[in-house]
């Protein structure tokens, strides 16, 4: 039992840290992201570079084969410094979802690994929820060769992505477990339509619509999906809840020093006791918070159902702990905290995101009493 | 970082969970459950049979009789005996005053007391808050004035919990007045058979009598039984801040038998034919309140790990009181709404009526009390205020 990072994990913290602090400096947030494509762009080249891109891949397909731990340590930092990549989608769940999944599979993680190219996963549809067990969106084999036709509502990350890669029925009825199989589709397939959003935590989405394409390569068997994809979810899940906890604590921190040295009435707003006990209740959420990620992250080893009650938990609980830190850091900080150009906004709509992103809270407390 | 316990701590875990096997009625399980302490001769029994197993003082060190387990051990123990239904040990002699006595007191107290606590002949009960002096314990007025070989107590003791049935009280009292409060406070060991010592119950919201007022006259008190110096009472209290980490999580983990409580009931009534368990209003509000408890179990394995690295854990301890106190208070106030209608059932009149019947609600309105003794959630936030955040 120990809850400490390795000496290494130490190291890659410490340098993710060095690196998001340089390239996302908070007090130039809002003029940098401005021009957010170039510097998203020049952060994945560092993070290639750096091998983070290929630290979450399997070995057996050509990565590092870290641990989540590892990622948990790089996302803590990601958090803190608001890093808004697409990693989560693209170095840690697509690999989860494809690895062992064939040549293409292969080729598309090679590419992810060097930088070359970004993918992102598509698993929501419209009347479906959070719920990964609802696909319409249909594949029928003809000609030797799948056809796909229907929708995507949400692509978690998308907007940039070279490669998405989509689950489709191969048979069964919508919402039915069996029958959910996974295709690796070209951005530019024939047929697929591609529609691209901001988020107010300037993460860029997508929502596809699949016309007949008959581009898309199988990956995996057929029909047996849906395990593969609450795995791989659940590794995503978990690298969100560690940015929430960096993020959490980047947004208490600078709360805590606005409190000492913000003067109204003649004395330091942090000594009324109101806003003490308010700066308390959010040390104990982060500390809730922390745990949480820490505990899901490592159950994610575990048989199915003990997994997914520790992964639906700690989504509630950090969801929940997220949102008040934010908010309170945002209420705490008064007139400036709602102003843009304090990056202590940008933590409040990032945790606002992470809430929604693989299923809200209320989402994931439906799940956990499921599995009572 | 890993959660995995060692081949040898799960064999300790076979060893601890045989045990509690052995040696826990299910007569207890219902109070146990609310949270309720047992009756004394029960609680007396209980600790005995640990004490004839070693195991009478978990948190002890080997040389004063305890166990010297690691904290995953304390974690094994303390979490098997809440799966088993046993109760949390009484605590007011084992972790109040013992490690003071052991780390302050002189030799022959040591020789005297620790025995009686661990094998549970003695019986200890806590003289500090007075009616004056409650949160802020600094300005309390009992005296103890040297009188030869003794000191003699007089003043009023407040909310003393258990002192009807202890057979040793341990008092903070002013033996000099000195500039600061804090100064010229000693800490006494007293025979409660000692004369002029009275007490007179305190009715309390949950009709369960566990304080009482006790009344300090003219009560001679060996001058040996003063506790390391006089005058220094005060300072003696900060070795129960260092072990304030595995007091809570022995608390906390003690939770789940709450919850196990509330599922039963919840379980065991039906509303339109449909275990009120399986309803989506009453099942959110459970899952809401087991997820914040699978919190609190993991912020005390994070504190028992940095008690085993020997790191400073800094105010999580304080953190785990402020959420176990609100957690209790909300799992039982779920376990009435679990009860429905019979709720209103609080005793029968003439026999008769569920065994939950008076304990489940007597859980909820004990568990009041939970976040205002030992530092009130209020006083809690101004010590992670002031010590940990530096406002």
């Amino acid at each position: 039992m120990n809850f400490e990072y390795s000496d290494e994990q130490v190291m890659l913290a410490d340098s993710a840290d060095r690196l998001a602090a340089e390239l996302w400096p908070s007090a130039d947030r809002l003029g940098l992201l401005g021009n957010g494509e170039a510097l998203v762009c020049r952060s994945w080249a560092m993070m290639a570079e750096l091998g983070w891109l290929m630290l979450p891949i399997a070995e057996a397909d050509g990565g590092l084969g870290g641990s989540a731990v590892d990622v948990m340590a790089i996302m803590e930092r990601i958090g803190r410094h608001l890093v808004a990549v697409p990693y989560v989608a693209s170095a840690v769940l697509v690999p989860a979802l494809i690895s062992g999944g064939g040549e293409q599979a292969s080729a598309v993680m090679g590419a992810i690994a060097a930088g070359a190219a970004r993918a992102a996963v598509g698993l929501l549809e419209a009347g479906g929820g959070y719920d990964q067990a609802h696909v319409a969106l249909t594949a029928r084999p003809e000609g030797g060769r799948w056809v796909l036709e229907g929708a995507k509502l949400h692509v978690e990350d998308g907007a940039g992505a070279d490669w998405f890669v989509v689950t489709a029925r191969t048979s069964g009825g919508v919402s039915e477990r069996d029958g959910i199989s996974l295709f690796l589709v070209p951005a530019g397939a024939p047929g697929l339509s591609v529609s691209r959003f901001r988020a107010i935590d300037y993460h860029h989405h997508a929502r596809l619509t699949l016309n007949g394409v008959r581009d898309a390569v199988l990956i995996g068997e057929v029909g047996g999906a849906l395990p593969q994809v609450e795995l791989a979810v659940d590794r995503a899940i978990c690298a969100h809840l560690a940015e929430a906890v960096g993020s959490m604590e980047a947004a208490h921190e600078a709360t805590l020093e606005y409190l000492r040295t913000r003067k109204q009435f003649g004395v330091a707003i942090g000594t009324f006791q109101a806003l003490q006990h308010r700066a308390v209740d959010m040390a104990v959420a982060l500390e809730e918070a922390r745990s949480m990620a820490y505990r899901a992250t490592l159950s994610l080893g575990l048989a199915r159902e003990e997994r997914r009650r520790a992964v639906s938990a700690a989504k509630v609980r950090v969801g929940q702990c997220g949102l008040f830190v934010g908010r309170q850091a945002v209420q705490l900080h008064g007139g400036v905290g709602f102003s843009d150009e304090l990056v202590i906004s940008h933590h409040l709509k990032r945790q606002m995101m992470l809430d929604h992103a693989h299923g809200s809270a209320e989402h994931h407390l439906a799940l956990f009493a499921a599995l009572r | 970082m890993n959660l995995d316990f060692t081949d040898d701590e799960l064999a300790f875990r076979d060893e601890v969970r045989a045990f509690f096997a052995e040696h826990v009625p299910d007569s207890w399980l219902v109070r146990v459950r609310a949270g309720l302490r047992l009756e004394p001769d029960e609680l007396i029994a209980y600790q005995k049979a640990l004490a004839a197993r070693g195991w009478g003082a978990p948190t002890w060190p080997v040389e004063y009789g305890g166990t010297g387990w690691s904290p995953a051990q304390i974690y094994i123990f303390e979490s098997e005996s809440a799966r088993a239904g046993a109760p949390i040990q009484f605590h007011q002699g084992l972790e109040l005053i013992g490690p003071i006595i052991f780390t302050y007191g002189s030799q022959a107290l040591k020789d005297r007391y620790l025995p009686g606590i661990i094998n549970a002949d003695d019986w200890w009960c806590q003289g500090y808050s007075e009616p004056g002096a409650g949160s802020d314990l600094a300005s309390l007025r009992t005296t103890a004035v040297r009188d030869g070989d003794h000191y003699v107590l007089n003043g009023q003791k407040m909310w003393t919990s258990y002192a009807q049935v202890a057979s040793h009280m341990f008092v903070l009292a002013r033996t000099s007045q000195e500039a600061k409060r804090q100064q010229g406070i000693s800490l006494l060991l007293v025979d409660m058979k000692t004369p002029g010592i009275s007490i007179r119950k305190i009715d309390t919201m949950d009709e369960k009598y566990s304080t009482n007022e006790v009344f300090l006259d003219d009560v001679r008190v060996p001058a040996g039984n003063v506790v390391g110096e006089e005058g220094r009472g005060w300072e003696y209290g900060k070795v129960l801040l260092d072990r304030e980490r595995m007091v809570c999580s022995a608390t906390a983990l003690h939770l789940t038998q709450v919850l196990d409580g509330v599922r039963e009931a919840a379980r065991a009534r039906l509303v339109g034919g449909v275990p009120l368990i399986e309803t989506p209003a009453f099942s959110g509000q459970l899952a809401q309140i087991e997820i914040e408890a699978m919190a609190l179990e993991t912020m005390v394995l994070r504190l028992l790990a940095d008690l085993a690295a020997g790191v400073s854990s800094g105010p999580r301890g304080s953190m785990v009181k402020l959420r176990w106190s609100d957690l209790y208070q909300r799992a039982t106030g779920l376990w009435m709404e679990a009860l429905g209608p019979e709720a209103a059932h609080f005793r029968a009149l003439d026999g008769g009526g569920p065994d939950v019947m008076p304990y489940a609600m007597q859980g909820a309105l004990y568990s009041r009390v939970t976040s205002i003794y030992g530092g009130s959630s209020e006083i809690q936030h101004n010590i992670i205020a002031r010590r940990a955040l530096g406002l």
